[in-house]
């Protein structure tokens, strides 16, 4: 179906290289195992597979059946057409890695773009061109701060209002190095804020991390820990969810060091986990270290403006096993459809639809903890995500709300123990008034029951 | 003419998209938390579609073009894929939703983990992985995970041959695990002696491409794999090249215990600019505990009325999550297409296209391009872009002229074994037409490297930009719109 | 190629300008010429610091490669290069004089004999062609 050859072109091309036939290619194969019969289903048509792949996507109850209000690090917002209509564009979809700058402009000056918005948004220098998700860009955070210090500093304070998620990531990405990991036990106080951290930071400290709005999605100020973080001469990292940042102060005036985050958010559907987009970004004074590509801005030589990828002596074609990161393929076209996504709402478009995030999840909170029952766990300032402690376990109210076509909240004690029967609730633009009244009546009779 | 950057086009007060005001009341904001300037550019939907579908217009892609490039499999992305990964069945579902929920994804990806491990001879499949690279650094944590377990805690040797492709040894680096490279001998094998000399109970594996970056399957492959099994070791292999595989050898049969899978390269997901692709990494039985949590399995068998259950289960010695959430299923979606529409038979003509594409060429060329290895090739081959005659060419002055013909270059400079190397695959999705257009091409320009070598070291001359200055890009670091910073 | 015949050389292209017991350190002329234009150096030790033969002492990078610069002596660092890291290019155009990256205190003389003289090193600069 793909294959363009005519039997006759065969014919001829085997005439040419000298052999009778295709078997002919293969004779340096070990003969046992030459030609192993594929336990494989018959082949469909394309007409037959359009019809298999709509009866499977009809056995998954998508946005369409339900209305949701489940984040914990993916959400559901509004995905404008636009998006799509670039990203499906061959010349983008179907290019290579921009290796070659005087085919690749497009994409080139695409991640400029994106470079020069995420910059933007964070208040940093400097943004790579992604890595593959939030956790592994926090991950990678670890491992440039590492570097940083040239192994001289070998502890990393985690946030336990990190995403768990990221945590298990950044565990099993520094398993082999003798690391010291903290501020994330079990026993960690989860209400308190930030602050929390200090009194852990020493001078074998090379990163403290931190997330904003945080798992809960509490919204802290975090100038106090980043100054006790450089005065240890360490380094802070914050991983932030991009929308919030329309609404809320950029990670930069606190004084990160080192931004990550989760772009899915801005215009990449949910899509059961991915791809989705790792952010990250830093000060001008770190970008050698920072792992993933880079696009810069150079001339050509007739003298027009031209972009390149740069600074690759950093990267794993060349640095091979000294390089800070493996990374080869990113994120690439996901890259393309935030900055899209960025450029069609821009200034006014992005406070537009924080703000409505922010509004609806506290009409939210209002209307639930006026529940009996139903308590808001946390005080602290939010932005769309917030935790209330429940009368019965999460996974019997979210059963509940199913029957109804309501997805329920994330229950939080699959993750934290402490926080048995507490549902983190997010809200976004996509919830209507009407959509959160039902959820508020659904939990009325759930725990009236 | 360039496109101006965004923050050129930008007009203060325009916008591109508006919502709804809300629907609910107001709530107070935490004045001190809030930011007051917000430095975005302000373009209308317009400005937007125009400014991107300008910069689409200066880009070569599989769809405009042969895109000749060794190890990365550029074969044509078929659109039906794009349509079943729109689904909005499948693009609107939250990744942790209950599993009864998505059964359908959860089916895909039980199926797709079971056709990847017959197609590679494997006992256990993950799909987190986000790139080859990302299951790379997988594997060798598994391999190193599986030695802790056996209490082998001195086996920290990674060997590497001396034509990997860089992320072999950056992965192993990544792991903790020290790197050794192994030489190739002069027909492009792993050199037996120079491998025999390092088998030692410090060796914890061998990361082996086979075929390997030379486009050469090993002629000693199960004696490399012995070898490195009867010391202790265990033997990674990188699927970057199975497009010649795919039917006509389970890279399992042949002894590899753990292999990544490129589904952005074989299975013909496309490559979108630099990603996303996706890695799922195979092991053998001994290796499956060690797999990342979580995997996709039956959690209740059906029966003739009911379809099984499908859930997620945590492997008893796992190393752990990779990344969030499950891994690219958008990219596992056009992957399952791919294979719906081939089945066996035709994977299996893929590999036998992509073999026979790769030798029409070699066959083409070889009397004018130097083949250093010149034997039966697999998917791929790799000459010198250089000649004796004309020491003022290299391989990059080829590469560059190649795009005046409306070519977009081979591989240049890897592997890093051969002198200005230039690796060449074709893919089995081009025509016999296009194979001889190009290498009527490259046949012009060897006369032209010899008659006229200025043309090859001026060129490109037909492209939207000419040769770029990356001195300058590395020395001024202009990384963002409107600001210079100098390193 | 450039080999004075004053210096040392090791066999990753460092060279060695003895002055009584201060080492003068940098990368040969087929070093630069091998990475081409040069666009960043970075030197990673520190006046004070105690260092052994064979550690790293400086990063180089140009557009297609990056390299370490190792100590071809031990002893004790008395000077670095400061306007070395403003004017990268200067590693291309004058690799022995205004291009020297560290001087150290040499602790151990009997390491010199380790190293290559300019016969040799251009001996070994042939073997690699």
């Amino acid at each position: 179906m793909f294959i363009p050859h005519t039997d006759h072109e065969q014919k001829e091309m085997l005439g040419v290289i000298g052999i009778k036939s295709l078997e002919d290619l293969f004779q340096v194969v070990p003969p046992q195992h030459r030609y192993p019969q594929l336990d494989l289903p018959e082949p469909l048509t394309e007409m037959e597979v359009m019809e298999e792949m709509q009866n499977i996507a009809w056995a998954n109850e998508s946005n369409q059946d339900l209305v949701s209000f489940l984040g914990a690090g993916a959400y559901h917002h509004y995905t404008p057409p636009v998006v799509d209509a670039i990203i499906r564009r061959g010349e983008f979809a179907t290019a290579y890695t921009p290796y070659q700058p005087e085919i690749s402009q497009g994409t080139l000056q695409a991640i400029f773009d994106y470079q020069s918005l995420i910059t933007s948004l964070t208040g940093m220098d400097v943004s790579n061109a992604s890595h593959y998700d939030g956790a592994t860009a926090t991950a990678e955070a670890v491992s440039m701060a590492l570097a940083h210090f040239r192994g001289k500093r070998s502890k990393i304070i985690l946030s336990p209002a990190l995403h768990p998620q990221y945590r298990q990531t950044i565990r099993t990405y520094n398993g082999g190095a003798d690391l010291i990991l903290a501020g994330d036990e079990p026993e960690a106080n989860l209400l308190a804020g930030p602050e929390t951290l200090i009194p852990l930071i020493d001078q074998n400290t090379a990163l403290v991390i931190v997330q904003y709005p945080d798992f809960f999605g509490r919204v802290s100020d975090f100038t106090a820990l980043a100054e006790a973080t450089h005065a240890a001469g360490a380094l802070l990292a914050v991983s932030i969810y991009p929308i919030a940042l329309g609404l809320f102060k950029p990670p930069a005036e606190f004084g990160a060091d080192i931004v990550t985050g989760e772009g899915q958010p801005l215009g990449i559907p949910l899509s059961f986990g991915g791809p989705y987009l790792g952010i990250f970004a830093t000060k001008k004074e770190y970008v050698r270290k920072m792992a993933g590509r880079l696009v810069g801005e150079t001339i050509d030589n007739r003298g027009q403006r031209a972009y390149v990828l740069t600074l690759t002596a950093r990267e794993q074609h060349i640095r091979r096993e000294k390089a800070t990161s493996n990374i080869c393929s990113n994120q690439g076209l996901m890259t393309l459809a935030s900055a899209v996504y960025l450029s069609l709402l821009g200034k006014q478009g992005l406070r537009q639809v924080s703000e409505l995030c922010y509004h609806k999840a506290h009409y939210a909170a209002d209307q639930i903890s006026d529940l009996d029952g139903f308590s808001l766990w946390s005080q602290a300032p939010f932005f769309n995500e917030f935790v209330i402690q429940c009368p019965k376990p999460v996974s019997e109210i979210n059963s509940h709300l199913l029957e109804y076509g309501v997805l329920g909240g994330y229950d939080l004690s699959q993750d934290y123990p402490a926080l048995s029967n507490h549902m983190l609730i997010a809200v976004t633009e996509m919830n209507t008034r009407e959509d959160i009244d039902i959820l508020v009546q659904l939990l009325e009779e759930v725990a009236n029951e | 003419m360039s496109e101006p950057h965004l923050c050129e086009i930008s007009v203060a007060g325009r916008t591109g998209l508006t919502f709804p005001e809300p629907d609910v009341p107001k709530s107070k904001l935490p004045r001190s938390l809030i930011r007051e300037y917000l430095p975005m550019p302000e373009l209308s939907e317009a400005d937007v579609v125009r400014h991107f579908t300008r910069l689409s217009q200066l880009n070569y892609s599989i769809d405009t073009g042969f895109y000749p490039l060794g190890s990365c499999t550029m074969k044509y992305n078929p659109k039906v894929n794009e349509e079943t990964a729109r689904l909005p069945g499948f693009t609107g579902v939250h990744p942790l939703q209950p599993v009864e929920t998505v059964q359908g994804s959860l089916e895909l990806m039980y199926m797709l983990q079971e056709w990847l491990k017959e197609i590679g001879g494997f006992a256990g499949v993950t799909l987190q992985p986000a790139a080859g690279a990302h299951g790379e650094l997988t594997g060798v944590l598994i391999i190193r995970a599986y030695h802790r377990a056996n209490g082998d805690t001195q086996r920290n040797k990674i060997l590497i041959p001396d034509s990997a492709h860089g992320t072999n040894p950056a992965s192993s680096s990544m792991s903790g695990l020290n790197v050794v490279e192994i030489k190739s001998d002069s027909r492009g094998n792993i050199d037996l002696d120079a491998l025999r000399a390092e088998c030692d109970d410090t060796l914890a594996g061998l990361m082996l491409t086979n075929p390997n970056t030379l486009g050469l399957f090993d002629e000693h492959v199960e004696a490399v794999i012995n070898l490195v099994h009867k010391s202790g070791g265990l033997v990674y292999g990188d699927g970057a090249n199975l497009n010649a595989l795919l039917g006509i050898v389970r890279p399992g049969d042949l002894g590899i215990d753990v292999l990544h899978y490129n589904l952005h390269k074989t299975f013909s997901t496309p490559h979108g600019g630099g990603g996303p692709g996706s890695g799922p990494v195979g092991v053998s039985a001994r290796l499956v505990d060690f797999l990342p949590a979580p995997v996709v399995t039956i959690i209740e068998e059906g029966d003739k009325e009911n379809p099984p259950l499908y859930g997620f289960i945590t492997p008893a010695k796992t190393i752990g999550r990779v990344k969030a959430f499950h891994g690219h299923f958008a990219i596992m979606v056009r992957a399952y297409t791919y294979m719906l529409m081939h089945g066996a038979e035709g994977l299996r003509k893929v590999s036998e296209y992509a073999v026979l594409n790769a030798n029409y060429l070699l066959a083409r060329l070889r009397d004018i391009y130097h083949v250093p290895y010149d034997r039966i090739c697999m998917h791929e081959f790799v000459t010198e872009g250089r000649w004796d005659d004309a020491p003022e060419i290299h391989a990059l002055d080829i590469a560059k002229r190649l795009m005046d013909y409306n070519f977009h270059p081979p591989t240049n400079y890897f592997p890093l074994i051969v002198h200005e190397a230039l690796m060449i695959e074709p893919t089995e999705t081009e025509s016999k037409q296009t194979l001889d257009a190009f290498a009527d091409a490259l046949i012009k320009i060897a006369e032209e490297a010899h008659q006229n070598p200025e043309l090859l070291k001026s060129a490109p001359h037909q492209t939207p930009v000419g040769r770029v200055d990356e001195v300058k890009a590395a020395k001024e670091l202009i990384l963002r719109c409107g600001v210079v910073s100098n390193s | 190629m450039n080999i004075p015949n004053n210096l040392k050389y090791t066999k990753n292209d460092e060279w060695l300008k003895i002055d009584g017991n201060i080492g003068t350190v940098g990368i040969t002329d087929y070093a630069q010429n091998q990475l081409s234009d040069i666009v960043f150096v970075e030197i990673v030790v520190s006046v004070g610091d105690q260092v052994k033969q064979g550690d790293t002492c400086a990063t180089v990078e140009s557009v297609k490669a990056a390299a370490e610069v190792y100590l071809p002596v031990s002893g004790k660092v008395v000077e670095i290069n400061a306007k070395l890291a403003d004017t990268p290019e200067v590693i291309n155009s004058d690799p022995y004089g205004a291009a020297w990256m560290v001087k150290v205190q040499i602790s151990n003389p009997d390491e010199i004999t380790d190293l290559l003289d300019d016969n040799a090193y251009q001996a070994l600069l042939k073997d690699k062609e």
